[in-house]
C-alpha cells in the first residue's frame, strides 16, 4: 500500500471525525438551551424568594404586583390559567376528536385532502389574530348577545377559553387522527364481520386501540393552552383573581408576564423578579404535562 | 335442562336492535360533520370579520408608511421590515444548525442513552411555551450577552424557539429516505459523510426545506417572546438589525388592537390581513419548493 493512499485515508478519517463532532454539537445545543432555561428561571426565582416567602407565593390567593399593597399569591394567576385551559379543553376535546374520527374513519380521500389542510390552517394562524377575533368578535358579537350584556363583560375567561379552544382543536384532531389511522384495518374488519355497525367499530375498536395517541394529544393540547399568550392577553383582561366563574375578567400567568414586560418596570424590582417566579411556575406545569404525555405514549402504546 | 341457565345469562352479549344501533351511528356521523362544520364556520367568521374591518384601511400607503398617532396616516413599513429581517436571520441560523442536529440524530447517533436523551430533550423543548423563550432571551441575549433589546436578540430568541421544530421536521425527512439509498452510496465506497451529503441530503431536501419554511412562518407569527425582548415600542423609522428599537407585525397588531379608538381596530385588522398574506405566501412557497425539489425523486 503506498504512503499516499494511507495519508489519504487518514485525512479522510480525521475529516469524518471532525464532521461527526460538529454535528453532535448541533444536536447538543438543545441540552444547553434546556439548562439555560432552567438556570435563568431558578436564579431569578431564588432572588424573588429571598424577599417573598415561597409558602405565601404558592398558597396565597391574592395577586397584586402593580397596585399597593402588593400581594404575591400565585394561585390567583394559576386559577385563571387553569380556568381558561379547562374551557378550551371542554371545547377542543369533543370538536377535535369528532373531527379526527370524521377524517380517519368516514371521509373519502378526496374530502380528507381538502378538509385536513383547512383545519390545520387554524393552527397556523398567528395567535395574536385569534386574540383579536376573541376581543372584537367572540366577546361582543357572540357571548354578550347570547348571555346578556349584564352577565358578561368585555373581558372574560370564557372568551379566552373559546379562542384558545379553537387554537388547540387542530392539534387534538391531527394527532388523534394519526393515532386512529395507525389502527390496522384487520381489527376493523374483524368487528364488522361480527356484525358491528360503523359507530360500534369506532367506539369499541378504533378508539380503545388509539387511546394512547388520543390521550397524549389531549395532554399536549392542555400544555399548549396553559402556555398560550397572545390569544389570551387581549381577551381575558388584567384582573388577577381566584375564581372559577367563566364570565369573570381574570389574568393568566402568561398575560401577567406580558403586562409586566410592556410596563415601565425597573430591572431588579420585586415586580420584575416576580416575572421569573411566574415563568418558573408556568414552565414547571407545562414541563410536567409534556413528560406525562411522553410517558403515556410509551406506557400505553400498542404496536401491531 | 340445567345447561340452559348459563347460556341464558350470557345471551345479552348479542345486540340485535339493529335499527336503534344504526340510528345512533347516523347521529354520531352527524355530530362529526357538525364538529368539522363548526370549525370551518369559525375560520370563515374570523376571516370575514377581519377582512370587513380591514377593507377601508388597506391601500399602498398603509404598506409604505410608518405608524402614526393619526389612524389615517398610520402604516406598517417598520414592522414589516422588522419581521422580514428577523425571519431572514432566523432562517439563516436555524437551517444549518437544525439540519446538522437532525443528521447527527438520524445518520450518526448510535442507540446510546446519551443520544436518546438528546432526542427526548428536543421533543421536550418543542413543548416549552414560547413566552418562556422570551424570558430566556431577555436574560441571556439582552442582559448577559448585552446585545440589548434589538432585532438580533429577537432573532436569536426565535431561533432557539423554532430549532426543535426544524430538527423534528428534518428528522422526519431524513427517516423517509429509504435504506437502499444509503447502502448504494456505501457500496460505491463513500464515507459516511459523503453518503449523507451526496446521497441522503438531496433526497431529503424537499422535506427539510418545507419544514424550514413552515418553521419560519411560525417564527414570523410569534409575538409573545418578543414582548420581553423590547419589541413593544412605537417605531417610526426603519430598524437596524444590530441596534436601536424595532417592532414586528404581530406586536404592531397587538399595539393597535389595545388602543381604545375604533379606527385603530381597523388598522389592526389591516395589519392582520398583511400578516395572513405573508403566511399564505410562505405556505405556498413550501408547496412549490416541495414540488420542484421532489420532481426527480421517486421510490
Amino acid at each position: 500500500m503506498s504512503a499516499q493512499a494511507t495519508s489519504l485515508s487518514l485525512q479522510r478519517s480525521i475529516r469524518e471525525r471532525i464532521i461527526e463532532r460538529l454535528l453532535f454539537l448541533a444536536a447538543a445545543l438543545g441540552v444547553l438551551t434546556t439548562f439555560a432555561i432552567i438556570a435563568v428561571l431558578a436564579i431569578e426565582t431564588f432572588e424573588f424568594f429571598l424577599e417573598v416567602s415561597p409558602i405565601e407565593f404558592l398558597t396565597g390567593t391574592r395577586w397584586s404586583a402593580l397596585i399597593k399593597p402588593q400581594s404575591w399569591g400565585v394561585l390567583a394567576l394559576v386559577s385563571g390559567t387553569v380556568l381558561v385551559a379547562a374551557i378550551a379543553l371542554a371545547i377542543a376535546v369533543p370538536l377535535g376528536l369528532l373531527a379526527a374520527v370524521l377524517l380517519a374513519e368516514y371521509a373519502s380521500p378526496r374530502v380528507r385532502t381538502v378538509v385536513k389542510p383547512i383545519i390545520e390552517t387554524i393552527a397556523g394562524v398567528p395567535t395574536i389574530v385569534l386574540g383579536f377575533f376573541g376581543l372584537y368578535f367572540v366577546a361582543p358579537h357572540l357571548l354578550r348577545p347570547l348571555l346578556g350584556a349584564d352577565n358578561i363583560g368585555t373581558f372574560s375567561a370564557l372568551a379566552g377559553g373559546i379562542v384558545v379552544g379553537l387554537l388547540i382543536t387542530p392539534l387534538i384532531a391531527s394527532i388523534s387522527e394519526d393515532a386512529m389511522r395507525a389502527v390496522p384495518r384487520g381489527l376493523r374488519e374483524g368487528a364488522f364481520a361480527m356484525g358491528a355497525t360503523k359507530f360500534e367499530v369506532v367506539r369499541k375498536v378504533v378508539f380503545p386501540a388509539a387511546i394512547s395517541g388520543i390521550m397524549a394529544s389531549i395532554i399536549l393540547a392542555m400544555s399548549r393552552a396553559i402556555g398560550e399568550t397572545m390569544a389570551v392577553v387581549l381577551v381575558v383582561g388584567t384582573k388577577p383573581q381566584f375564581t372559577f366563574d367563566p364570565t369573570e375578567s381574570i389574568q393568566t400567568m402568561t398575560a401577567f408576564i406580558v403586562q409586566i414586560s410592556i410596563g415601565e418596570t425597573a430591572q431588579g424590582s420585586l415586580e420584575y423578579k416576580s416575572l421569573f417566579a411566574v415563568g418558573a411556575t408556568l414552565f414547571a406545569m407545562t414541563f410536567a404535562l409534556n413528560l406525562l404525555s411522553g410517558w403515556i405514549v410509551r406506557r400505553f402504546r400498542t404496536t401491531y | 335442562m340445567a345447561t340452559i341457565a348459563p347460556a341464558a345469562r350470557t345471551a345479552p352479549r348479542f345486540e340485535p336492535a339493529l335499527m336503534r344501533r344504526k340510528l345512533t351511528g347516523t347521529l354520531f356521523y352527524g355530530a362529526c360533520i357538525a364538529a368539522v362544520g363548526l370549525l370551518l364556520l369559525a375560520l370563515v367568521a374570523l376571516l370575514v370579520d377581519v377582512f370587513l374591518r380591514a377593507a377601508p384601511w388597506l391601500d399602498v400607503d398603509f404598506l409604505t408608511s410608518v405608524p402614526s398617532s393619526r389612524p389615517a396616516r398610520a402604516g406598517i413599513l417598520p414592522a414589516m421590515i422588522g419581521t422580514l429581517e428577523i425571519g431572514l436571520i432566523v432562517g439563516l441560523l436555524t437551517f444549518p444548525i437544525g439540519v446538522a442536529a437532525a443528521i447527527y440524530l438520524v445518520e450518526y447517533a448510535s442507540d446510546s442513552r446519551l443520544n436518546r436523551m438528546l432526542q427526548t430533550n428536543i421533543s421536550n423543548l418543542a413543548g416549552v411555551p414560547s413566552i418562556i423563550y422570551g424570558i430566556l432571551g431577555l436574560a441571556v441575549f439582552v442582559r448577559v450577552l448585552a446585545l440589548g433589546p434589538t432585532i438580533l436578540s429577537a432573532a436569536l430568541t426565535l431561533s432557539l424557539l423554532i430549532l426543535p421544530v426544524v430538527i423534528i421536521a428534518s428528522i422526519e425527512a431524513l427517516k423517509a429516505v429509504p435504506e437502499a439509498q444509503r447502502e448504494g452510496a456505501y457500496a460505491l465506497g463513500a464515507t459516511r459523510w459523503q453518503m449523507v451529503r451526496q446521497s441522503v441530503l438531496p433526497a431529503a431536501a424537499p422535506g427539510i426545506m418545507t419544514g424550514i419554511i413552515l418553521a419560519m412562518a411560525r417564527a414570523i407569527g410569534e409575538a409573545a417572546p418578543l414582548i420581553l425582548i423590547g419589541a413593544f415600542t412605537f417605531v417610526t423609522f426603519l430598524p437596524n438589525p444590530f441596534e436601536g428599537q424595532y417592532t414586528v407585525l404581530p406586536i404592531q397588531i397587538y399595539g393597535w388592537a389595545i388602543r381604545p379608538q375604533a379606527d385603530f381596530q381597523g388598522i389592526s385588522a389591516a395589519a392582520i390581513v398583511v400578516i395572513l398574506g405573508l403566511m399564505l405566501l410562505l405556505n405556498g412557497l413550501a408547496l412549490v419548493v416541495r414540488a420542484r425539489l421532489g420532481r426527480h425523486i421517486q421510490w
